[in-house]
């Protein structure tokens, strides 16, 4: 790996087709494992409409003094919001390892502190009709999409409240209503379910003809899926047929205790874009503005049916890989280096010295969002766990699925099968 | 979000046999067969004894038949059969769709999917990169945002690839979304033993799927039930996967001009009888009806039944075929370690134990990886003469 400096603020030029011809992109650090320092790279911007240049950053983005209302980024309703949806996964994430360790629930728990900035800039952006799709880590994109922290807190304790009835668990969290589509336990498995939805998204704008229909999926992933076979797969398909897709890589470095330079042949995950003849992007996920930035236009890239984008948010998890992982094998030094670009800090930093709103309010949101979580877990609590009644719903959408018995009746008819007793 | 089933949402029938017509008037008014004609107040409600029973007859699938059956109806070989079923669903409902290998342009490799690119356009028959898991993933993220697709494995080995999709995903995700996403997918491909394919191409899958929870399995092995399985699996909620057989595609045979859907989980009454019940599916029911002229000549008298639902079993006709005749032989192309014989001689035993007279002999393929050589490859399978073997030592 060259260790030379950055260049930075140059027009590159994006291929969006890659058809043998060389492609030059700008040296730069990589990514801080062992001993490498990393450095911030300033996002590319995409043009939509030339095919092959892609105009230089903008300046608002990479610039991070102080400027007049008009300069500014984001409104103050636009920042608090940002805010408060980044502190209610924190808040929530930290209530939820409170819970683990009281024995409220079991199993596999990953946590998302420290990447609120990923899930709020790109989901917060999105239309109720939009979908998500994400991994085991999905509490916060959960709750960036509208899920309400009572259902997601029940769904953890195993209740029958929780938005998959208790069924799911802590990594299949599903919201028909708003859109979220899982929840996955191996990695990668989720982006041809992403890929999927994109293609009904498509699909319904061009062969069922409702030309309003121009929905995006976000599909949320790591650095270490980035190396498996259907993230290539899908890349290839969602640019061939140029899907309304957004493939969000949230490279924390860390693929439980592999770090991601020990596992990639070339850890820069956003050249695998081109590769595959869609823009691929580099971006620092610690930003939530920045991550925003960059949202927007991939996000509107594929409503107007463009095609997909490679986001690669260069982020880092402050807790362990799950619950269970006693995180021994990072370097506190690099931990160190994270925990003081805190997404959150960094926001909070950002509408102070804006002026876009005071402390008092900031404090206001932090309390609210409290209360928020407190009231989950009273909730979550108070629920009742599945009746035994609840086994044996839902394994087929059509129960006749369970067959016929040696009666003559349908499995499903039997009393025992509501009861959750029959033996099928 | 419960789903219980509700008898009046099932299969509405009319004793009408009509053309297809736009969805909106055609609410309720297909026919479903029943393997024997009887009636059951959840299906064939109103439906005409009659009527049933002259379909039965074109049922049985020696082609050496046809001369005794109706003049009505059309002739055609299988793969035209699954054609035609895919066909007039797609045209019924147009969130059907087809994604897979070579499916659009080129027609499908077994011409399955011949004709319908032009007419549906290339999106909705999708040719798809050589990706078994991504496009099977595709076609399940897909199914709960929707549509309707049916997958093609260009052959069903392939399908080994998408086995995280179609175990993790097409299998579970209704159960652990709590309900909230239905998977209306059908997976469908030749599989089976064929003429010299080599290991690769001639495997089994169905004793891979049958332990995923969640998904339906069936097999064709007649124009006629290939027609009607396909339509039932393309409306059915669950996912289904819809086994086909290499060398069963160019079977002839008259259909009914009417439409008609077929029961999922039900079996195939091939040739009552009442010495021994033989339970087979797909190609080894040819083999069973070839060895059944040489049984009834040297005077038995076995009740053939094509089981066609893989997952569930149909334990009703099964059952009352064992109290019966009090024997079985189950003759299968699976593997004989862990295949569907395995699992159904558990279940009849489990079920039935005292109506058997004698233990169940199981007949299935060669624990071995397929061989190339046309005679070891004939020895892999089982063959009309271990039938007639296996009946007559049952019946001693």
């Amino acid at each position: 790996m060259s260790l030379s400096t950055p260049k930075l603020a140059q027009p590159l030029p994006l291929h969006h087709r890659s058809n043998g011809s060389s492609m030059s992109f700008h040296t730069f650090t990589p990514f801080l494992g062992s001993t490498h320092k990393l450095r911030l790279i300033a996002p590319i911007k995409l043009n939509a409409h030339s095919k092959s240049t892609a105009v230089s950053v903008s300046d608002a983005v990479k610039d991070k003094k102080p400027k007049s209302a008009a300069n500014l980024l984001i409104s103050k309703e636009e920042g608090l919001q940002l805010y408060e949806d980044m502190i209610l996964g924190r808040f929530f994430e930290d209530m939820c390892a409170q819970m683990y360790y009281r024995g409220k629930m079991f199993g596999f728990v990953h946590l998302y502190n420290g990447q609120e900035a990923v899930s709020t800039g790109f989901i917060k952006l999105l239309k109720k009709e939009d979908s998500v799709v994400s991994t085991y880590r999905d509490h916060v994109h959960s709750l960036s999409k509208g899920v309400p922290a009572r259902a997601v807190m029940s769904e953890l304790f195993g209740k029958a409240t929780g938005c998959s009835r208790g069924q799911g668990g802590s990594m299949h969290m599903f919201s028909k209503e708003h859109n979220v589509i899982g929840g996955f336990a191996f990695i990668a498995e989720g982006i041809p379910i992403a890929t999927g939805a994109a293609f009904s998204s498509k699909y319904r704008r061009e062969v069922l003809k409702e030309a309003d229909c121009d929905h995006v999926t976000l599909a949320f992933f790591g650095d270490g899926t980035c190396n498996n076979g259907q993230f290539y797969e899908c890349l290839n398909m969602a640019a061939l047929w140029k899907l309304p897709i957004v493939f969000v890589v949230e490279n924390n470095l860390w693929a439980i205790g592999m770090s991601h330079l020990r596992a990639t042949s070339d850890p820069q995950i956003w050249k695998k874009g081109p590769a595959f003849g869609m823009p691929g992007v580099h971006v620092d996920g610690m930003d939530v503005l920045k991550v925003r930035e960059v949202a927007k236009e991939a996000i509107e890239r594929a409503r107007r049916g463009e095609g997909p984008t490679l986001v690669e948010c260069e982020t880092y998890r402050f807790r362990g890989h799950s619950l269970a992982d006693p995180d021994e094998l990072r370097d506190p030094a690099e931990k160190a280096h994270y925990a003081g670009r805190d997404p959150i800090s960094a926001l909070k930093k950002y509408i102070i010295e804006n002026k876009l709103a005071s402390e008092q309010e900031l404090k206001a949101i932090e309390k609210k969002i409290d209360e928020v979580i407190e009231d989950a877990v009273e909730f979550a609590d108070e629920s009742p766990f599945p009746a035994r009644s609840q086994l044996l719903e839902n394994v087929f959408a059509d129960p006749k699925g369970f067959g016929i018995g040696p009666d003559g009746k349908y499995r499903c008819e039997d009393p025992k099968f509501t009861e959750g007793t029959a033996h099928v | 979000m419960a789903t219980l089933f509700h008898p009046t949402a099932a299969f509405s029938t009319s004793h009408k046999l009509h053309i297809p017509s736009p969805i909106s008037v055609r609410k309720g008014q297909i026919f479903v067969v029943r393997s024997d004609a009887r009636m059951n107040n959840l299906i064939s409600r109103g439906a005409h004894k009659s009527q049933t029973q002259r379909l039965l007859t074109n049922a049985v699938a020696t082609k050496a038949d046809n001369s005794s059956s109706s003049k009505t109806g059309h002739e055609l070989l299988l793969f035209e059969a699954l054609q035609e079923g895919l066909e007039e669903e797609m045209e019924r409902d147009p969130r059907v769709c087809v994604m897979g290998e070579d499916v659009g342009h080129y027609g499908g490799s077994y011409k399955v999917t011949k004709g319908l690119a032009p007419k549906f356009g290339d999106l909705r028959v999708l040719d798809t990169p050589i990706a078994e898991n991504a496009f099977t993933g595709m076609g399940i993220g897909a199914a709960m945002t929707g549509l309707r697709p049916v997958v093609e494995g260009m052959n069903m080995g392939f399908l080994l690839l998408a086995f995280n999709q179609i175990s993790n995903n097409c299998g579970m995700l209704h159960y652990t979304s709590g309900g909230q996403f239905k998977i209306p997918i059908v997976i469908r491909g030749p599989g089976g033993v064929g003429r010299q394919l080599g290991a690769e191409h001639s495997q089994r899958l169905e004793s891979y799927f049958q332990s995923i929870p969640g998904i339906q399995m069936v097999a064709c092995s007649t124009p006629y039930n290939a027609k009607g399985l396909m339509k039932a699996a393309i409306r059915s909620e669950n996912p289904v996967i819809l086994f086909e057989h290499v060398l069963l595609y160019n079977l002839k045979e008259r259909i009914p001009d009417e439409e008609y859907v077929l029961s999922l989980e039900e079996a195939e009454m091939v040739r009552p009888g009442e010495h021994v019940t033989i339970l087979t599916y797909s190609r080894m029911r040819y083999h069973v009806m070839q060895a059944a002229k040489t049984l009834v000549n040297k005077g038995y008298d076995p009740e053939v039944i094509d089981i066609r639902s893989l997952k569930p079993f149909d334990l009703y006709t099964i059952g009352n075929s064992v109290k019966k005749t009090h024997r079985v032989l189950i003759v299968e192309e699976c593997m004989r370690t862990g295949g569907i014989g395995a699992s159904l001689t558990a279940a009849i035993t489990e079920n039935f134990n005292d109506y058997l007279d004698a233990p169940i002999i199981c007949l299935s393929s060669q624990d071995v990886p397929t061989p190339y050589a046309g005679t070891l490859e004939e020895w892999t399978v089982v063959q009309p003469a271990q039938i007639v073997t296996a009946v007559e030592q049952l019946c001693q």
